[in-house]
Formats: structure tokens, C-alpha cells, sequence
């Protein structure tokens, strides 16, 4: 049960490059290594919450209105995370500033609840919010450093700002006179890494 | 008959439960709302303090910048729709500076909250945009945080730019963009201008006698 989390959120069923949900965020956000990260937490922890607090009440919501009750939940977690984040650490909140109310509008949380937590017990609810969780936030990690290394040349930067001053030398800058590479951070780059992304995981996959 | 009670049965019981959830959740998020807002509210303060200090240095006022601000009413210059702060710096009871709190109202994503920071001669001493939501990675570069573009205004005036350099490279202006986020760029010049415009027609009122 443990394992098949893991290979499935990691591999099998990767939100973002196999089941290719969730893509608006994934898109508008990656165009660095840290906003992936960030996003990618934000969402990991939004999604084992999600998961495993309906899995429990899970045979109280009638299946008509399912998908309402769902969103309901999803939308008020998410809300009260955004809030105590606002208020208990202000730093990490200006960082991550739109990407918590971003993750409401992510249909892959929805799908995790929809197509496993409705239908199993808590605690494999909760390993697949973590895995899956985990698995987008690898790809979206990945997305970003392409962008980031194409588009400014560095990789990690900004990290500072997200964990603190102690993290600042952690920003390799690649080259010393880097123009740019302008369509990498542009949404189009998006689509096209995330392309390259998915073919290559596929060609891995068959071989 | 007996299909049709079924029937209402059903509904009766989604209404229900649609019902609990939603008190459920909203006791709940009332709750988080209450305990948080205080202490936002007052985060919310303190980092403005720290921003009245960025665009205007500490030498020139000695009052109590943040409680002596004139309330601008909605008008036809800024275009504002409800009352906007300006502070007035003094030294020695004598006006220094003013900080107009004045807002673009078409960012790419919603509004934009920029303090623009005017001396007496009506040359800007500093901008900082406080509040906006545009795209992370993108049009964010106007936040003092991810980039120094906001600074390009500082020294900028009525008089040594014209109607027609206050605009972007793209439109014929004289101020610099990022390409792909020029809707922000665009607005947040424009807010600026209409604020020393507004400085310009009421620097009376604010205490200054030129």
C-alpha cells in the first residue's frame, strides 16, 4: 500500500506528467526553481490535508453532491492555511504571495479526493496526497530549473526569500553576461518544457 | 406516487447535508478569521511604516508621519473611488514632503497599491508599490523585492518629463518595462503621474506655498 503510493505519485500516475492535471498553476508558475518548490510544498501539504480529512467523512457525503462538498472542504482548508500563513509567518507569506489561493483552483487536488480519498480508509488517503503531492512538486522543481537555467542563467536564486537570509549563497549564477533567453520564463517555454518533460519521461518509460 | 416521496426524499437529505457542511466550514473559517485578522491587520501596519520610510529619507520630517495624513476624496484627477491616504512629512512644522498612497486601478491582475513620495518642488523622492497581484515570475518585477525597476521614477517630475515621456518605452515614453508584462508597467506609470498631477493642482491644501 505504502509502496504503491510512492511508484504511483512518483511514476505511474505523476500529476504532472502522467495524469496532466492541474496544469494552470504548473504553467504560470515554474519559471524558477524556488516558485516551483514553493508551489509544490504549498500544494503537497494542501492536498495530504484534503485527502486525508475527507477520506474519514467520506461516508456522511451523499454522491449526488459530492464534488460541491468536496469543494467546499477543499476551498475552507485552503483558506485557513493561507490565513495562519498570513498572520504567524509574514515572510514566507509575501514570498509565496498568489500561489496559496492558486492551489483552490487545482483540479489535481480535487482528483486525488475525488478518485481515491472518497473510496479508501485514512491513512492510504494520506500516502497518496503525500506522494502525489511529492511527485508534482518533483516535476514542478524540475520545470522551474529548465526555465531558470535557460531563461536567466542562474538556478536557486531567490531561495532567500522563501527560507531566509542564510540561504542566500545558495544562487549559482551559470554565466557572467546572460542576456536571457526571454521565451524560457514566457508561458510558451512552460508548454514546450513541460513537453520535453513528458517525452522524456515516456522514452525512459519504454525502455 | 412512491417514486415521487423517494424522490424527495433524496433531495431533502443533499439539502441537509449541503447545509451542515456549510456551517460546518464557515464556523470553522470564521473562527481562523477572527483569530488572525488582528494580527494581520497589525503585520499589515508595522510593514507599511517601514515602506513610508523607503520613499522618503528619516531627515527630513520629525512628526508623527504615520498619524498625520489628509484623507484625498474620490476626484476626477486620480480617479480614486474611495478616500486615499496622503501623508504630509514636516520638519519643524514646516512642510519637507508629501507620501500619496494613490492606486492603479488596471494591473494586469487587479489593483495596484503604490506610495509615491513628492518634495515640495514636486520631485518624486521615491515609489513603492505596497500591494499588488500580478503574475509571480512575471509582472512582479514592479515589487521592490524581486527587482529596483520601481526606482527608475525616483527624481522624475512634471517638470523634466513631459505629458508624453510619462508613459512606457513601448508607448514613446521615457520609462524602461519588462517585455511580456507591459500592462503592468503601463499602469503603475500612469497612477504616478496622475498622483504629482494631483500634488500639482492641490499642493495648497497639503500646507505648501510656492
Amino acid at each position: 500500500m505504502f509502496k504503491e503510493a510512492i511508484i504511483d505519485g512518483l511514476w505511474k500516475q505523476n500529476p504532472g506528467t502522467i495524469q496532466l492535471l492541474g496544469l494552470c498553476p504548473t504553467l504560470a508558475i515554474t519559471t524558477s526553481v524556488i516558485n516551483g518548490l514553493s508551489l509544490g510544498l504549498a500544494t503537497m501539504f494542501v492536498m495530504i490535508i484534503a485527502n486525508s480529512s475527507i477520506s474519514p467523512i467520506r461516508k456522511f457525503v451523499p454522491d449526488e453532491i459530492r464534488v460541491p462538498i468536496f469543494i467546499l472542504v477543499i476551498a475552507a482548508l485552503v483558506t485557513v492555511v493561507d490565513l495562519t500563513i498570513h498572520a504567524f509567518a509574514e515572510p514566507l507569506y509575501k514570498a509565496l504571495g498568489i500561489f496559496i489561493p492558486l492551489i483552490v483552483t487545482n483540479c489535481i487536488v480535487l482528483a486525488r479526493v475525488e478518485s481515491f480519498a472518497s473510496k479508501n480508509p485514512a491513512l492510504p488517503s494520506f500516502y497518496d496526497g503525500l506522494f502525489m503531492g511529492l511527485g508534482l512538486c518533483l516535476v514542478l522543481i524540475i520545470l522551474g530549473g529548465t526555465r531558470e537555467f535557460l531563461g536567466q542563467g542562474t538556478l536557486f536564486s531567490g531561495f532567500d526569500l522563501v527560507f531566509g537570509q542564510s540561504l542566500s549563497n545558495i544562487s549559482i549564477n551559470f554565466f557572467d553576461q546572460y542576456s536571457g533567453f526571454l521565451l524560457a520564463i514566457l508561458p510558451p517555454g512552460a508548454f514546450l518544457g513541460l513537453a520535453f518533460l513528458i517525452a522524456l519521461f515516456n522514452w525512459i518509460d519504454q525502455k | 406516487m412512491n417514486n415521487f416521496i423517494n424522490k424527495n426524499k433524496i433531495v431533502g437529505r443533499t439539502v441537509l447535508v449541503m447545509i451542515i457542511f456549510g456551517i460546518i466550514f464557515s464556523t470553522i473559517l470564521e473562527f481562523v478569521h477572527n483569530k488572525t485578522n488582528p494580527i494581520i491587520l497589525k503585520s499589515e501596519a508595522e510593514a507599511k511604516e517601514r515602506l513610508l520610510l523607503q520613499v522618503i529619507s528619516k531627515e527630513l520630517y520629525n512628526n508623527d508621519l504615520i498619524d498625520s495624513f489628509i484623507k484625498i476624496k474620490p476626484n476626477p484627477i486620480l480617479k480614486n473611488k474611495e478616500d486615499i491616504k496622503c501623508y504630509i512629512a514636516k520638519k519643524n512644522n514646516k512642510v519637507t514632503a508629501v507620501i500619496i498612497e494613490t492606486r492603479a486601478p488596471n494591473g494586469y491582475s487587479g489593483e495596484i497599491k503604490i506610495l509615491v513620495g513628492i518634495d515640495i518642488k514636486g520631485y518624486i523622492l521615491g515609489t513603492r508599490v505596497i500591494k499588488h497581484q500580478e503574475t509571480p515570475g512575471l509582472g512582479d518585477y514592479i515589487d521592490i523585492a524581486k527587482s529596483d525597476w520601481i526606482n527608475i521614477f525616483t527624481y522624475s517630475s512634471l517638470k523634466n518629463t513631459s505629458k508624453i515621456e510619462w508613459a512606457v518605452q513601448k508607448d514613446q515614453g521615457k520609462f524602461d518595462y519588462v517585455s511580456g508584462a507591459t500592462i503592468t508597467a503601463r499602469a503603475v506609470v500612469s497612477a504616478i503621474n496622475k498622483a504629482l498631477n494631483f500634488f500639482e493642482k492641490n499642493k495648497l491644501e497639503m500646507g505648501i506655498d510656492v
